[in-house]
């Protein structure tokens, strides 16, 4: 199979579920003939037409509202929120109704409804197109969360994302849209199964979605001083398979999480604890952790001193070993 | 311009207001009636209702009894067995006839009020009482009669209402869907964007918009400037306002609504103009921002003496059949009584149950680490 991008993936993956099952559909704004702002569904409502590829009113708590009582009604719907930042007026509904109505009914009724969301930044863009908000969706129980790093996670965690009887919360790293790989013929791994991306011995550096990629270049370039590092990509944020991370890390000794969210509260602090809480006699250094400040994403023009890059990230990779 | 659409074909959206008889200003009949407060039948010439002797004694027995069941819930509280109840008082003819209009296969979306509704659907009332105990968040399987949870947030479930319907109309069928809300909740965005996507898509959904005149203690002049129900002039909609307090102008109105609806002609609004005669819930305090007054004048048009007063005037009812449902209310206030004092407290493990459909695995953490916590005390299990 030829080569594609994460967004072509992604694409394909939608594709193959509107032909296995009727009952998915696809809303949201711009997806139908622009094929979305990404062209991430482009060609999607030519083949499979207006019904199952929904440009809808713009409305996003109405989006995700109307798509729970399509689930309701025994549908499957994906969901595209435009951008990151535009999600916050459907917040309600996902956090309220879309992640609790399982639970309400005492597990009568399903909600089978993946909410794709274009996240993070790197890309130049203006003010709320470059938010990484996945703490309060992980954050909340009832709710899946996962993103993938690359083409081949994009094509299968969105199938599995959309196979799944929970909400899932699927962001799409939209710095990794143009990034192009080959695509297994199977999913190699679990929807929430976390990965080693590249064996190391000295340390793990545990990131997800656009800064697996970041965490790659780090480690090779770190092994120019002579240093193995490990990199794990999470894959998973609700749940997280920290089975696989607490064995790495065990194994190193040492850890840093990195993402691009502001640090304080974020998805770091909730690894740093639980690693110190499960791994504390075999680290040899604190958990440390490198992402964004507690201060609105920044204009474009300066996103690069926001964003962890690979300085950034050997910074702190020497500070652990320094330990 | 007819009222009744004798489609079976579903339609696409229509391009404009088909059907500006009762859209805006112009509404011939502001306030829909077929019975008035003294009990006499009225006519209105867009909703004629032809109702046996039967069915009138039958709407009247549901409004005693769902009445009845409120009382005796509102008692509960006072007794300590139910942390909250929101009384439906008042509010019966809106909930009773708009109920009774509904086909089998229709849904409703429920606030958390519609307890009248839910009786009319078949829900056994014990099922409404498990969240105001504690016990549950909502408990019951909405598949099973129709009937969704109740919603606390307010007016998120209008879009749920309209997203199924959206889906009726995918699956072809002739079904319609109502969506329950308060005056209050016309100010909230959800029911904005509701009102957009049922009319965008024409959806078969009819919002049924109980203004009861009051939101705990904002007045609905807090929220509009205009009589609500031509707010669906301006999303391209039939609306109507119907006296609340008139079961058969309810059950006249909705019915015609909801083939509106079903046969393929789009959303329609009804307001039904009513009155909370209690509080908002159990722990408001009208006498802070209600003048007794106004209770009082509304209390003149109880929607059941004025029943009872047409039952009598037309001799289709004897004290024999009075006493029946007295009777039965009797019996039902007592099986409420002794199903709340009897409903167990859910074992605790209750709190990691149907977090997810499929398996978590912090929730399996979770719930393991609770459960061998509990066991590590004496008598835990
Ligand atoms: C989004 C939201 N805001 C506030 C509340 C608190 N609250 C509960 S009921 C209510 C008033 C609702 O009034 P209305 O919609 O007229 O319905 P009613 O209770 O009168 O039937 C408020 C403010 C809530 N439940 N949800």
């Amino acid at each position: 199979m030829s080569k594609l991008t994460m967004s072509k993936a992604i694409n394909e993956g939608l594709r193959n579920c509107l032909e296995t099952d009727p009952k998915t559909l696809i809303m949201g704004e711009d997806v139908g003939k622009l094929g979305g702002v990404f062209r991430v569904t482009d060609g999607l409502q030519k083949d499979f037409g207006e019904d199952r590829v929904i440009d809808t009113p713009l409305a996003e708590s109405g989006i995700v509202g109307t798509a729970i009582g399509l689930a309701l009604r025994g549908y499957r719907p994906i969901v595209e929120i435009q951008f990151d930042g535009f999600v916050y007026p459907a917040f309600d509904q996902i956090v309220t109704q879309l992640a609790k109505m399982h639970a309400r009914a005492l597990g009568h009724i399903k909600l089978p409804v993946t909410i794709r969301i274009p996240y993070a930044g790197g890309i130049g863009a203006v003010e709320h197109h470059s938010e990484s908000h996945e703490a309060y969706f992980a954050h909340t129980a009832g709710l899946r969360v996962v993103t993938p790093s690359n083409p081949d996670d994009a094509y299968w965690m969105l199938r599995q994302s959309v196979e799944s009887d929970d909400p899932v919360i699927f962001l799409e790293p939209k710095a990794r849209y143009w990034d192009k790989a080959e695509l297994s013929a199977a999913p190699a791994l679990d929807l929430h199964a976390a990965k080693v991306v590249r064996p190391g011995t000295d340390l793990t550096l545990l990131a997800y979605g656009p800064m697996v990629k970041t965490c790659l270049e780090a480690a090779t370039a770190a092994e120019q001083d002579g240093h193995r590092i490990e990199v794990v990509d999470l894959r998973s944020l609700s749940p997280i398979d920290f089975a696989t991370l607490e064995e790495s890390v065990k194994r190193t000794g040492r850890a840093v999480v990195v993402h691009e969210a502001p640090v304080f509260m974020g998805m770091g602090a909730e690894l740093a604890a639980r690693l110190t809480e499960k791994c504390f006699y075999h680290l040899e250094a604190p958990v440390l952790r490198v992402g964004g400040y507690h201060a609105p994403y920044p204009p474009s023009r300066v996103e690069e001193q926001f964003l962890p890059d690979l300085d950034r990230v050997l910074d702190a990779v020497d500070r652990a070993l320094a330990f | 311009m007819t009222v009744k659409s004798t489609s079976r074909a579903r339609k696409k959206a229509a391009p404009g207001v088909t059907d500006s008889l009762r859209t805006g200003k112009d509404a011939p009949a502001e306030l829909v009636q077929l019975l008035t407060p003294e009990g006499e039948r009225v006519e209105h010439p867009d909703f004629p209702l032809t109702v046996t002797p039967d069915e009138l004694r039958s709407l009247y027995r549901d409004l005693v009894l769902v009445r009845r069941f409120d009382a005796e819930a509102t008692a509960l509280q006072r007794q300590g067995e139910l942390g909250l109840w929101a009384s439906l008082l008042g509010q019966e003819a809106a909930q009773v006839g708009s109920g009774r209009a509904m086909r089998e296969k229709d849904y409703a979306f429920p606030t958390y009020r519609e307890h009248g509704v839910a009786w009319c659907r078949g829900v056994d009332p014990l099922n409404l009482l498990g969240m105001f105990r504690g016990v549950n968040h909502g408990g019951w399987d909405p598949n099973e009669k129709n009937f969704h949870l109740y919603t606390i947030v307010i007016g998120s479930q209008t879009l749920h209402a309209t997203g199924y319907a959206m889906g009726i109309t995918k699956d072809g069928a002739e079904d319609a869907v109502i969506a329950y809300f308060g005056d209050g909740a016309s100010s909230q965005g959800d029911v904005n964007e509701a009102f957009t996507f049922a009319s965008v898509y024409n959806a078969p959904v009819v919002f049924f918009c109980q203004n009861n005149q009051w939101a705990i203690s904002e007045p609905t002049t807090n929220q509009t400037k205009i009589p609500l129900y031509r707010r669906a002039a301006g999303f391209g909609f039939p609306g109507v306002r119907v006296d609340g307090n008139d079961v058969l102008a309810c059950l006249a109105v909705t019915r015609w609504a909801l083939d509106h609806a079903r046969t393929g002609s789009g959303p329609v609004l009804i307001e039904a103009f009513t009155y909370r005669m209690g509080a908002h819930t159990t722990s408001d305090d009208p006498t802070r921002y209600r003048a007794t007054e106004e209770t009082e004048a509304w209390k003149a048009k109880d929607p059941i003496s004025r029943l009872k007063a047409h039952l009598e005037r037309e001799g289709l009812a004897d004290e024999e059949f009075f006493a029946a449902v007295d009777a039965e209310s009797e019996t039902l206030g007592l099986r409420v009584r002794e199903g709340v004092r009897s409903m167990p407290d859910p074992d605790p493990t209750l709190i990691f149950d149907h977090v997810y459909a499929e398996p978590h695995a912090l929730v399996a953490e979770e719930r393991a680490e609770y459960v061998a916590y509990a066991q590590s005390f004496e008598g835990g299990e």
